[in-house]
C-alpha cells in the first residue's frame, strides 16, 4: 500500500478539488484497505487501492463540493462553454493569455470537468491506467469508460482551442 | 450533450491512441481513416488533448501526497499494523520475474548449441515460400515504423517482454536482451503474419530499429540463415528451437547478419 499513496492522493485531489477533503478520503481509505488487505487476493494492489478511494470519496459528503469552478460540458450546447469565465475579467490581457496557456489553464480546464468525465482522465492520463482497470475502479462498462474519456479529451481539446482563438 | 461516437470507428482511433489495440485492428483502421473525414479530425483533436494533458503532466498536474500528511499517515498506518499482527508489515514483491528467468535459461540451451557455430555460417538466399512471407513481413515492418505503432509492450527488459505475450499468443516466444552486443532490445507487440498471429521483438541499433518476428514452426534448426533484400530493406531467417525467425531491418546487410549471429550466440 505505501507505494501507492500518491497515486491514491493523486485520485481524491482530483475528485474533490481540495486539498483538506482529499486528506480526509485517503485517510478514510487507507483505514479500510489495512482492514481489508488480509481478504486481498488479486495482483493489482495500486487498482485495487484507488477502487477503495474512489468509494470513499463518492461516499463522502464533499464529492466535488471543492473549489469552484464553471462547470463545462454542462453549459451551452455540445459542450460549447463560456472559457472566459475561468480567467478573471481583473487580469490585464496579456497576462491573461499567457494564464489561459499552458499547464494552469489544462489544470483548471480538468477541474471543470464534470466528475464522471474528470475520474477517467485522471486515471489515463495520470496514472497510466488500462481501460480494463478504470471499468473495475469506476464499477462501469468499459464502453462508458471508453465514451466518457472521449467527452472528456474531446472538451479539453475544444476549450484550449476556444481560448486560443480568442 | 451528445455521447454517441459520429463514426462507430471512432472508439477505435482514441484505443489506438491508448494502446489499446493491436498491430492487426491498427491497420483496419489506418484503412479505414484514409476514407473517413470523421475518425481523421477525431485522431488530431484526441492527439491534440493528450498533448495538453502531457505537457503539462510535469509541472504540476500530478498530486504527490504532501510530505507532513504521508507522514502523519504513515505514522496511523504503523500503529494499525502494530494492533493486528495479522497485517503484512512489507509490501509483497512477486517472485515471478525470478522464477521466469530460471525457466528461460533452461530453454535456451538448445540455441547455444547451434550458435557455437555460427559465426562460420554462410547466409543463403531466402527460398520464396507460401503467400510471399517475406513481403508480408516487411509491409508489417513498414507499418510498424509509423508513429504509435512500434510496441505494444515497451520494455527493454526481457522478463517484462516475454510474460506479457502470455495470454495474447499461444506460444511463448524467446526473448533476449542484446544490450550488451549494442542491439538493445526495445519492447515487443502482436502482428499478423501468414494468417496467423505472431510475436514481434524491437531491437534497436543506434538509429535503426530491427524488428524479429517470431511464430512457431517445424524446420530445420541446422540450416543456416537465408537472406534477402527487397524494397531497401533487409531479411534474414532462420529456425531455431521450433521457432521461425524472421529479422527485418533497414539496417545494412552486415550489421544484420551481426544481430543475427549475436542473437544465437547470446543464451
Amino acid at each position: 500500500m505505501l507505494p501507492h499513496l500518491n497515486a491514491a492522493y493523486n485520485l481524491a485531489r482530483w475528485l474533490m478539488r481540495d486539498s483538506t477533503a482529499a486528506e480526509d478520503v485517503v485517510q478514510e481509505a487507507v483505514l479500510r484497505a489495512l482492514t481489508y488487505f488480509a481478504g486481498f487476493r488479486g495482483v493489482n494492489p495500486r487498482a485495487w487501492l484507488l477502487q477503495i478511494v474512489r468509494n470513499a470519496a463518492y461516499s463522502s459528503r464533499q464529492l466535488d463540493r471543492g473549489a469552484q469552478f464553471v462547470p463545462i460540458g454542462e453549459a451551452g450546447e455540445d459542450g460549447a462553454m463560456p472559457a472566459d469565465q475561468l480567467a478573471s475579467e481583473a487580469d490585464d490581457p496579456e497576462a491573461a493569455l499567457i494564464r489561459r496557456r499552458g499547464e494552469r489553464q489544462v489544470r483548471e480546464l480538468i477541474a471543470a470537468l464534470p466528475v464522471e468525465l474528470r475520474e477517467p482522465l485522471v486515471l489515463r492520463e495520470l496514472e497510466e491506467l488500462s481501460y480494463k482497470e478504470i471499468a473495475d475502479i469506476t464499477g462501469t462498462p468499459i464502453g462508458t469508460v471508453m465514451s466518457r474519456l472521449y467527452r472528456a479529451r474531446r472538451l479539453l481539446a475544444q476549450e484550449a482551442a476556444a481560448s486560443e482563438a480568442r | 450533450m451528445s455521447t454517441a461516437f459520429d463514426c462507430d470507428k471512432v472508439p477505435l482511433v482514441q484505443a489506438e491512441l491508448d494502446g489499446e489495440l493491436d498491430a492487426a485492428a491498427a491497420a483496419a483502421l489506418a484503412a479505414h481513416r484514409a476514407d473517413c473525414p470523421v475518425c481523421r479530425a477525431a485522431t488530431a483533436e484526441l492527439a491534440r488533448a493528450r498533448r495538453l494533458v502531457a505537457d503539462a503532466r510535469e509541472s504540476g498536474l500530478y498530486h504527490r501526497m504532501p510530505d507532513d500528511f504521508r507522514r502523519r499517515l504513515t505514522a496511523q498506518i504503523n500503529l494499525a499494523r502494530g494492533q493486528d499482527p495479522s497485517l503484512p508489515r512489507q509490501p509483497q514483491r512477486g517472485g515471478w520475474a525470478a522464477s521466469w528467468s530460471g525457466r528461460w535459461r533452461g530453454g535456451a540451451i538448445g540455441f547455444g548449441l547451434g550458435a557455437a557455430c555460427a559465426a562460420a555460417l554462410a547466409f543463403l538466399v531466402v527460398v520464396p515460400r507460401g503467400p510471399d512471407i517475406t513481403g508480408q513481413i516487411i509491409a508489417g515492418h513498414i507499418r510498424a515504423l509509423q508513429p504509435g505503432h512500434l510496441e505494444d509492450v515497451a520494455s527493454s527488459d526481457q522478463h517484462t517482454v516475454k510474460p506479457w505475450f502470455d495470454g495474447r499468443i499461444d506460444f511463448a516466444p524467446p526473448v533476449k536482451d542484446l544490450a550488451a552486443d549494442r542491439f538493445p532490445l526495445k519492447g515487443g507487440r502482436l502482428d499478423y503474419i501468414g494468417g496467423r498471429p505472431v510475436a514481434a521483438l524491437v531491437y534497436q541499433r543506434d538509429k535503426h530499429l530491427i524488428d524479429l518476428y517470431v511464430w512457431p514452426e517445424a524446420g530445420d534448426s541446422t540450416a543456416p540463415p537465408e537472406s534477402a533484400a527487397q524494397h531497401g530493406y533487409n531479411i534474414v531467417h532462420w529456425v531455431a528451437g521450433g521457432m521461425a525467425l524472421w529479422a527485418v531491418s533497414d539496417v545494412e546487410a552486415g550489421q544484420l547478419r551481426e544481430f543475427v549471429e549475436d542473437w544465437r550466440r547470446s543464451p
